[in-house]
């Protein structure tokens, strides 16, 4: 449930729900809570090939107009669109 | 004794510059452009070594895994596994790389070990890598991955010297002891196994960029935000469709006097009689009303190359996710539906990066409502001959706005069609996913700019000079024969077959306001859409007796109401009239029912746009 505190920095959190200008380390990825049309096992292996695994450092670089959606990830030195609802996915540090 | 041919594969993730490389060995001109997911077909080309070689080589889509979750991604897979028909094995896969975002490459890497096929990474954009202050340790990777490491630069001769040198010595040693194949999908734990091995290798022997892309970084705060952004993509395209019109003005116009100087010259030196009349008004006035067109289409293509090269259309893809997502499109439609404004033939084969299959169909079956670069020469006709060349608002072409509403016409009904089907057909699901690397800028180059323009106005031309050329001949044809009876009234073309087929259906086409002239020139049309207006450019010659022929634009604002061209101006922003879109359609899907219903769809669509366009028309006084 969320506290009083919803934005302790060192809460793992979706990357999700992260703002522009966001930047963390991947924790782990919960491809089961995100509400995607893909499988789980698919959207897991298709976040990992495309370099989203644990310890991999994220920088949310920009996002789109409708609902702050999708949103651009910096990760390592790669840039990935990603729709925020498959982002749910990664959870960040 | 003669060597046997050396297969290469050109395997790795997509926008690695694979096709480059295919372009910069065999010296074809394959499709290169600077957003992941351009080439979608399995190309062959042949080369020779500096040691004489002979070599094949063949370009693929580009791919993360050999997963194959797309069609284009099965095809990687089913070669470099063997799996395809026909096909030989390759001798020696080349995984290509962006020497400057390695991660992902090398897990490929990893993975494409596993299949025993001898392998060999290329690190190409080396010259990005270099100018970025990326260094790699070429012989430790070489010894960590157990593999041959070379680096390459495509786009620059004598780039691929590094690599053809390393392919004549692993042709030369023996062959190596044939491995079994062990590749099988990869689990998720395994995929998280080799992307940890591969940022272990990463760590040990390449020390990343001291100055990141900061280029990129700069353009992307102004090109990806929210609302500049879309501005931004709103404006590079009405620039692009007022440049179609404003800057091609003079050139057509030079073009067309001299097609009309032409048309005289064979009227005043051949006899009256059917060579001259087929002369003057079969070839000059058919195929040189659509030859006119091509600075047009010079214009549209610079302009799409240009931002594909640039690195622009994953972009544009980036703004434009949540709009078409609402219309229930796939997040990877957009490529394909951009490239449709050229032809939707590239644009159908493009959907082939779409994972879903669903989501591909419904994207092949809106992709000929977007304005392909055939229906210009339609629009520009009308356009000219019925809207006042003026400016409002003191600076914009009135031609070239309504130019943008007709594309922007298109581009409603597309993202409305699609809506309608997913509402209809698949409400209930969870939109399908959007994941799409954004690659680094990169300056277009002119060398590949001009080279891709000059393909596609060759082909402009081919095609005036084939298809459009032997339709005219059969319009003359049709139009001259047989000829009118002696003492006829009027004009001889109303007892020829043209008129005949013509009025035998216009009762109906009446109800949009079409004439029988109109109605011949629809059914060429079939053939390339730009048919109509060659069509119309001989019917309205022939008929317009002996006299050089005006110039067609003149004769339309003389014969028709502004409600015929307003209507059939809606006509073609839907019309289905492609044979080539339709068989494309028919082989992509594998069916021929998917192009039936594209086909009723659009001709519905068409006939009810025509027919309410007209009527409002009519109703306002434009009759
Ligand atoms: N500077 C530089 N640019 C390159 C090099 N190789 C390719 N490019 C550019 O990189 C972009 C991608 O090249 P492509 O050859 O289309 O890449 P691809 O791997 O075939 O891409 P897909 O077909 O989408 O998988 C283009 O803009 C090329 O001009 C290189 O060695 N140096
Ligand atoms: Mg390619």
């Amino acid at each position: 449930m969320t506290n009083s505190k919803p934005t302790d920095a060192n809460q793992p959190r979706p990357l999700g729900l992260a703002r522009r200008g966001y930047s963390g380390v991947i924790h782990r990825l919960a491809a089961d809570e995100a509400n995607s049309a893909l499988s789980a096992i698919e959207l897991e292996s298709r976040l990992i090939e495309l370099g989203f695994v644990e310890g991999a450092r994220v920088k949310v670089l920009h996002e789109g107009i409708v609902g702050r959606d999708p949103i651009a990830v910096r990760i390592e030195n790669v840039t990935i669109a990603v729709r925020r609802r498959e982002a749910m996915a990664v959870i960040v540090v | 004794m003669e060597a046997p041919l050396l297969h290469l594969a050109l395997v790795g993730t997509p926008n690695s510059g694979k096709t480059s490389l295919f372009n910069a060995l065999t010296g074809s001109r394959q499709k290169v452009a600077n957003y992941p997911g351009v080439t979608v077909e399995r190309k062959e080309g042949f080369f020779v070594t500096p040691l004489g070689r002979q070599v094949s080589v063949v370009d693929l889509p580009g791919t993360y895994s050999l997963r194959g979750r797309s069609p284009d991604e099965e095809i990687t897979r089913d070669i470099v596994l063997g799996r395809s028909a026909g096909e030989s094995v390759p001798d020696l896969v080349l995984c290509v790389a962006d020497a400057t975002n390695l991660r992902l490459t090398i897990r490929l890497v990893l993975e494409l070990k596993r299949t025993g096929r001898p392998l060999m990474l290329v690190l190409n954009m080396f010259d990005i890598a270099t100018r970025r202050g990326v260094t790699v340790d070429v012989a430790r990777l070489s010894g960590m991955l157990g593999i041959p490491v070379v680096t390459s630069i495509a786009v620059r001769k004598g780039g691929t010297s590094d690599l053809l040198r390393q392919t004549d010595e692993i042709a030369m040693q023996a062959p190596p002891p044939s491995q079994q194949n062990l590749w099988q999908p990869l689990s998720v734990a395994e995929l998280r196994a080799t992307q940890r091995e591969a940022d272990r290798i990463i760590a040990a022997t390449i020390s990343l960029p001291a100055r990141p892309d900061t280029w990129t970084a700069r353009i992307d705060a102004v090109v990806l935000h929210p609302v500049a952004g879309l501005a931004i993509l709103a404006l590079v395209l009405f620039v692009m469709f007022q440049a179609v019109f404003a800057w091609a003005q003079p050139l057509m116009e030079l073009l067309s006097s001299a097609f009309a100087a032409l048309g005289q010259l064979v009227h005043d030196t051949l006899p009256a009689g059917l060579l001259q009349s087929f002369l003057q008004n079969g070839v000059i006035s058919g195929v040189g009303s659509v030859i006119v067109f091509l600075p047009q289409i010079v214009i549209i293509f610079l302009f799409i190359l240009l931002l594909e090269d640039f690195g622009y259309m994953a972009r544009a893809a980036f703004l434009m996710d949540r709009i078409m997502g609402g219309a229930g499109l796939h997040g990877r439609a957009f490529i394909p539906l951009l490239s449709s404004f050229a032809c939707a033939i590239p644009g159908i084969m493009a959907t082939r990066v779409i994972d879903n299959r669903r989501d591909r169909l419904t994207t092949i079956l809106i992709a000929p409502l977007m304005t392909c670069s055939a229906r210009i020469p339609v629009y520009t006709l009308i356009i000219s001959a019925f809207i006042p060349a003026e400016q409002v608002w003191g600076w914009v072409d009135l031609r070239g706005l309504v130019m943008f509403g007709l594309y922007a016409a298109g581009i409603a009904s597309a993202l409305g069609v699609s809506f309608l089907i997913k509402f209809f057909m698949w409400r209930d699901d969870a939109p399908a996913p959007f994941m799409l690397e954004l690659p680094d800028y990169k300056l277009p180059r002119a060398r590949s700019i001009a080279i891709g323009v000059y393909t596609r106005a060759k082909m402009f031309l081919q095609r005036a000079g084939t298809t459009i050329f032997s339709m005219m001949v059969l319009i003359w044809f049709l139009a001259s024969f047989p000829a009118a009876p002696a003492g006829a009234e009027g004009s001889a073309i109303n007892y020829s077959l043209a008129a005949m087929i013509g009025k035998a259906l216009e009762p109906l086409f009446a109800p949009l306001g079409f004439n029988w002239q109109i109605v011949v020139a629809l059914i060429p049309g079939m053939a390339a859409r730009e048919v109509a207006v060659a069509a119309l450019g001989t019917v309205y010659a022939i008929e317009g007796g002996k006299e050089a022929a005006d110039q067609i634009g003149q004769v339309l604002a003389t014969k028709w109401s502004l409600a015929t061209a307003l209507s059939l101006l809606a006509w073609y922003i839907f019309a289905p009239q492609c044979a080539s879109t339709l068989a494309v359609i028919r082989r992509e899907t594998g069916s021929w029912k998917w192009m039936a219903i594209t086909f009723g769809y659009m001709f519905a669509l068409a006939y009810a746009a025509s027919l309410a366009t007209y009527n409002i028309a009519v109703a306002l006084g434009a009759g």
